[in-house]
């Protein structure tokens, strides 16, 4: 086998490098190995994630020409970046670009992250009032579960304290407005 | 010069502090990015939304109990700038174009915040040794008095927003940093990377994204931001973290049955070379600085104390060489003198254990 780089010397470097589950392979002779940087455990010629994100940012956004690709998504309103600069850079422009280029940003987080619902903590104020959704939301379900099982008294006690919840919920937000 | 007081001067209080494990885990490191709603992100932001980012986060940390002191980059010198860096509290990127960018110190430099890096806002802790929960918990504080004076780009859905998608949800990084020498020697790092990668946890240089392992020293960190809570992410690495000192631990054992003779040699031979040498580059002093500190781990070398072999791992590098010689040097200068202070520092321990 001869080198990939030079194709002229005997390919005696194999490197397999997995980044992020993706597997690439490369053959190449010793002084093209050398060269590129590759020998050695964490070279400083190994590519970063943001140039790997910049990748699949390309890939996942690029026009298909198969589905009669419609115009580019306008620019942000709120930062006037263009689609294309965030292809490039493989970075966003504002918080609003998030949701601007919704259509195209959603499916490449699910890619890159597996999934698009976050499960973190939460800002401040807002985020004791969402907390107590959460927190409600969580006690419905398992209302309902008690109820599918036939243990009315524990779901009358979940029912209780989901409207107490409720209740401080309400409160707190009259006070925020007042 | 005496040796012990440039250590008290100079070397980061994480770096000096005992912590959990520490003989393999330097330290543990929480960040949190978080950027201002609706203004531009740092690089798609204009000269004066820049400004007005700085001015709300001195602002937001001001007078508060967290003891927090606000400085504009541009205003550091150069040698404490790359010092800030050596000592892992701004990142090497945050002292590149210095303009309108600031980092945000607590007294104790366990908590420090940079302004206008990739994000608005990065708030990071760092301990000695593995304690990963004492570093959370403070960045959790400071990051809930912050959010209560200003407002987070945050979706309900996505979590918090920032300038790179990797980074979206919780906006933690969380890392630990370990010495694996044997796992190193003995080439098992190489299948440790990908086990590890696997996991959805990145293995990392030194100084983060594209550095070399130097010194055996590697950070490992979570990948994913998205879909799990902070405690979640931050148990999974220490999960994994803890597997990996576990197999560094067995390795040790295992070198030491099998081959400790060689071993022996090895590391007597880099503290031969340390006390001898006049002349020690950054990266040849981080290999034979690892290579002593294993021997003095296992009981090998009981002439030498680890304090000292990770107080020199830090002042070699080269900021930190310069601020404790006072003055600024060319790296040949600074070849000399790292081995100068080397030497020193070793013949003044050695002279301790006579007395």
């Amino acid at each position: 086998m001869l080198c990939e780089e030079c194709r002229k010397r005997p390919a005696t470097v194999h490197i397999t490098k997995i980044v992020n589950n993706a597997k690439t392979e490369m053959h190449l002779c010793q002084h093209c190995a050398q060269a590129k940087g590759e020998l050695g455990v964490i070279s400083p010629g190994a590519f970063t994630f943001q140039e790997f994100l910049t990748g699949m940012l390309q890939q996942v956004a690029a026009p298909s020409p198969s589905v009669g690709q419609t115009a580019l998504p306008a620019d942000c309103p709120n930062c006037g970046r263009t689609f294309n600069q965030i292809r490039e850079k493989g970075q966003l422009g504002c918080s609003v670009c998030y949701d601007h280029f919704k259509d195209q940003i959603q499916p490449l987080l699910r890619r890159i992250q597996g999934t698009t619902s976050h499960a973190g903590k939460l800002p401040g104020v807002e985020g004791a009032a969402l907390e107590q959704r959460r927190q409600i939301d969580a006690l419905r379900d398992k209302q309902r579960a008690a109820i599918s099982q036939e243990k009315y008294e524990e779901a009358a006690k979940l029912r209780d304290e989901i409207r107490g919840l409720e209740k401080r919920l309400k409160e707190s937000k009259r006070q925020n407005q007042g | 010069m005496s040796v012990p007081e440039a250590v008290n001067n100079v070397v980061a209080k994480w770096m000096k502090g005992r912590g959990p494990d520490d003989e393999i885990v330097l330290g543990s490191r929480i960040r949190l990015a978080r950027n201002v709603t609706k203004v531009p992100f740092p690089a798609a932001a204009t000269e004066e939304q820049l400004g007005h980012v700085c001015e709300i986060a001195k602002s937001a940390t001001a007078d508060n109990k967290f003891n927090l002191d606000y400085f504009a980059m541009a205003h550091i010198p150069q040698l404490e700038r790359e010092l800030l860096v050596e000592k892992h509290l701004v990142s090497p990127q945050q002292i590149q174009n210095v303009h309108h960018k600031a980092v945000i110190l607590r007294k104790d430099e366990l908590v420090s915040i940079m302004v206008n890096e990739e994000d608005h806002l990065r708030i990071q802790s760092i301990y000695p040794g593995f304690q990963l929960d004492s570093a959370w918990e403070q960045c959790d504080q400071v990051d809930d008095v912050i959010s209560e004076r200003l407002e987070y780009a945050f979706s309900q859905g996505l979590g918090y927003l920032t300038a790179c998608p990797t980074n979206v949800g919780t906006g933690l990084r969380a890392s630990v940093m370990m010495h694996l020498p044997v796992l190193s020697i003995t080439k098992q790092m190489q299948r440790v990377i990908p086990a590890v990668n696997k996991l959805g946890l990145a293995v990392r240089g030194l100084y983060g994204e594209g550095t070399e392992a130097v010194g055996s020293i590697y950070q490992v960190s979570n990948q994913l931001t998205l879909g799990h809570s902070e405690q979640e992410i931050i148990a999974h690495l220490e999960t994994v973290a803890r597997r990996i000192i576990e197999q560094e631990k067995e390795a040790r054992q295992q070198i030491l049955t099998m081959g400790k003779a060689r071993l022996e040699d090895r590391t007597y031979r880099a503290l031969g070379v340390l006390s001898q040498a006049r002349v020690l580059s950054s990266q040849e002093a981080m290999q034979l600085l690892s290579e002593v500190w294993l021997g003095v781990d296992l009981g090998l070398i009981k002439e030498l104390d680890a304090q000292i072999l990770k107080s020199l791992v830090v002042l070699t590098r080269a900021a930190h060489l310069q601020k404790v010689g006072g003055k600024t040097m060319d790296t040949e200068e600074r070849d000399v003198y790292r081995a100068e202070l080397v030497r020193e520092y070793i013949r003044s321990a050695l002279m301790d254990i006579d007395a």
